[in-house]
């Protein structure tokens, strides 16, 4: 479980987020939207401690994110950043066992590992040793979802993990990640542009506008009982571009 | 491991170099001819009175080297009267030979009586020109301000040098540009400059080719050559170095020097001073200049290399070694990135020559190796803090947030994501410092140290293109084999992922 309480950020004078309430339940799909530069990296960013809160605290697994335990609480949080962030001069397998080796994991787990992610995110063994110049868009989101996943953390964050990839990719993907969210059963919190996609992956959605929630429920909540007339033109600008 | 071995390896060596000849005299001189051969005749002279002795060739300039005395990193050295009473006592008007030696002695030096020669500056031109426009004096230049005056750097500075004589003699030439004695004498010779300023015992002088203006106001001030040595010498040594007073005229002067420069063989040419046939006449024919020995020049250029290799991979080691954790801080925003990166970029603004001098002023240092390495050592800072600094910089925010995201330590995001990144551009800032190191190693020589500068810097004392060369070209041949070697480097240390040609989708 993920609890932010009276959270915000303010970069200069601008606010990034507006102190905000917001609790994601554990074991729990939750997708965060809204347009772009509303501030939903910003939440991500704030939960990993990658950025301060400028007030409020923020609870995760019931431990408080203090910059002295961010180490700690970092390898039990799993992170993929918007663009993957797999660095270029170690290959796939490097990347992923980067941290169980630093952490001096038993060679014969993290393998075992390695592989049940590998069928999980249905990742050819043979792009294990390549670079990840050599892999294809679509390949690199799976070493960074299985790189995120390697320590089996109690919370995965993705910062739109489609973002970046063709609609037939994409919607191939989505599927594999509904399949995958549902035999972790992890707390699961996604940034997405799609309301679409909101809907068929998570079971709570947050609508962010300029750094404030306007509105926090499921696909139907949003749908039939829109909180102001912004959540109604949301909803239908993103019916407007499926039905197109 | 190997590399490691090898650069305490050569820690060592030199340690072991540099207090070896505690025990032993030193000499110094000036990089040019005559100081060098002065230098010989007394390391000879020191070696019949029974001192084991080393000549450090061809230290520089009078500051360098009288700084070298003061602090006792040189035992003695030739200098010239008129130097001491000007440039080293700071004295207005002529003084006895008796008033020089009791101001020098509260600096702990000594000065022998005169050795016999009198080397005072004088202006030369083309004998052929001087003969076309009718000049024979100084005061004739008058009438002529469109000659070209090409004057060595150090006669344009002194107190008693070019600007003085100019007003003395009321000249008011056009054209008055600083250049290098033996390449003046080129300059000459090639039609590019009309005057130049030389020493009246140049060896250059004897060919005829060239007419001494006369003093005719009578300017330029005596200088006698002496020997001045500190007054803790030995003094077995003193009175050895005293026997050479009145013993050496113009013309065993000028005939030495003239055979320095044939043979390129300092020891030879003051070897003359001890034959006993040159000592009853000084005019005889000079020997014929020998071929080229091969073997000896292998020899010697080995023992060069060896020697630049040595100050080359001492100081860049050293550099690395301070400038990678360095340019590490100044990749980190704040002020003392900008602290680090001035500083080091200032001393990059500072001419070598003018470092060297500087450094050999400094009380620890001196008329050493460890100046030479410590000169090349903050020569090759820069390129390698600003490489660092920038190839740091240049990693992307989101693969740092990346690496602080999977929860790895500060330390271990700098070993494991960060310096490997980097590698590139770290790389090639320490290629950049190796290969302008192996240039600028060569300037070791100006302070006695050896290395490829050896035979360039005697090369020019003695105008000799050849001897330069042989020099120039095996540190030309160096810088391209470092820089192939880190070409070879690159293969090794920089990760493959980041050779790889980017994807194209
Ligand atoms: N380091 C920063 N300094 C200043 N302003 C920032 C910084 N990071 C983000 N912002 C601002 O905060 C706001 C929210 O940014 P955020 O990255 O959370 O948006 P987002 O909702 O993720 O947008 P997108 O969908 O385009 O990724 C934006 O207006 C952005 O310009
Ligand atoms: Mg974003």
């Amino acid at each position: 479980m993920i609890e932010l309480r009276g959270v915000s950020k303010r970069f200069g004078s601008d606010y990034a987020l507006h102190p905000i309430d917001l609790v994601m339940n554990g074991g729990r799909t939750t997708a965060l939207i809204g347009p772009s530069g509303c501030g939903k990296s910003t939440v991500l960013r704030l939960i990993v401690g990658l950025l301060e809160p400028t007030s409020g605290t923020i609870v995760v697994e019931k431990q408080t994110v203090t910059p002295a335990d961010l180490i700690g609480i970092r390898r039990k949080l799993g992170y993929v950043i918007q663009d993957g962030g797999l660095f270029p001069h170690l290959t796939s397998r490097q990347n992923i066992l980067l941290m169980p080796k630093h952490l001096r994991t038993a060679e014969s787990d993290s393998q075992r590992r390695l592989n049940e992610l590998c069928e999980l995110t249905n990742f050819p063994a043979d792009g294990l040793d390549r670079y990840p110049v050599e892999l294809s868009g679509g390949q690199r989101q799976r070493v960074s979802l299985m790189r995120a996943l390697i320590l089996d953390p109690d919370v995965l964050l993705l910062d739109e993990p489609l973002g970046a990839l063709d609609p037939l990719v994409r919607s191939g993907l989505q599927t594999e990640l509904k399949e995958i969210f549902q035999r972790l059963k992890k707390t699961v919190v996604f940034v997405t542009h799609d309301m679409a996609e909101a809907g068929y992956l998570a079971d709570t959605i947050v609508l962010l506008q300029s750094g404030k929630i306007v509105q926090h429920g499921c696909l139907e909540d949003l749908r039939e009982r829109p909180a102001n007339s912004f959540v109604t033109e949301f909803m239908s600008a993103q019916r407007s571009l499926v039905q197109l | 491991m190997k590399l490691t071995r090898c650069i305490f390896g050569s820690l060592w060596l030199c340690v072991l170099i540099v207090p070896a000849s505690a025990q032993s005299l030193r000499i110094g001189s000036k990089a040019f001819t005559e100081s060098y051969v002065l230098g010989e005749i007394a390391k000879r002279t020191l070696a019949d009175a029974g001192f084991a002795s080393e000549h450090k060739q061809g230290m520089g300039k009078t500051g360098i080297v009288w700084a070298a005395l003061h602090s006792g990193q040189i035992t003695c050295y030739p200098e010239y009267t008129g130097t001491i009473s000007e440039e080293l006592l700071k004295s207005h008007g002529e003084i006895t030979t008796g008033e020089m030696q009791r101001e020098l002695e509260p600096f702990g030096i000594g000065m022998t009586g005169e050795l016999g020669f009198n080397d005072t500056y004088a202006l030369v031109m083309p004998k052929e020109l001087a003969d076309r426009l009718r000049i024979s004096k100084i005061s004739d230049l008058k009438k002529h301000p469109g000659l070209r005056v090409a004057l060595t750097h150090e006669f344009l500075e002194r107190k008693d040098g070019w600007k003085p004589l100019a007003s003395r003699y009321g000249l008011n030439m056009d054209h008055v540009a600083g250049v290098e004695h033996t390449l003046g004498y080129d300059a000459l010779l090639a039609g590019k400059a009309d005057v130049k300023d030389a020493y009246s015992t140049d060896a250059m002088l004897a060919g005829g080719s060239f007419s001494v203006l006369q003093d005719d106001l009578g300017y330029f001030p005596t200088y006698k050559a002496v020997f001045l040595y500190r007054l803790d010498a030995p003094i077995k040594a003193i009175v050895a170095l005293r026997t050479l007073e009145g013993e050496i005229d113009e013309t065993r002067m000028i005939r030495m020097n003239s055979e320095a420069e044939k043979t390129k063989d300092f020891t030879e040419a003051a070897s003359l001073f001890f034959n006993p046939a040159f000592r009853k006449s000084a005019g005889g024919g000079a020997h014929a200049p020998q071929g080229f020995d091969w073997t000896l020049f292998l020899h010697k250029l080995a023992g060069w290399t060896l020697r630049h290799l040595e100050l080359v991979g001492i100081s860049l080691v050293l550099a690395i070694l301070v400038g990678v954790p360095l340019g590490i801080v100044a990749s980190r925003p704040g002020s003392l990135s900008h602290v680090i990166l001035g500083v080091t970029g200032m001393i990059q603004t500072i001419p070598s020559l003018a470092l060297l001098a500087l450094l050999v002023s400094v009380p620890l240092l001196g008329i050493q190796v460890q100046t030479a390495i410590v000169a090349l050592f903050l020569y090759s800072l820069l390129p390698i803090v600003r490489n660092t600094a920038t190839g740091l910089q240049e990693i992307p925010s989101s693969l740092r947030e990346s690496a602080a995201a999977l929860g790895l330590e500060r330390s271990a995001q700098l070993r494991k994501v960060y310096m490997p990144m980097a590698s590139r551009t770290i790389l090639a800032g320490i290629k950049t410092s190796a290969i302008i190191n192996v240039g600028t190693a060569t300037l070791a020589a100006l302070i006695g140290q050896g290395g490829l500068g050896e035979p360039i810097v005697s090369g020019l004392a003695i105008n000799d293109n050849r001897t330069i060369l042989q020099g120039a070209i095996p540190a030309a041949i160096l810088a391209l084999l470092v820089q192939f070697g880190f070409g070879l480097l690159d293969m090794l240390l920089i990760p493959k992922g980041l050779r790889l040609p980017a994807h194209t989708e």
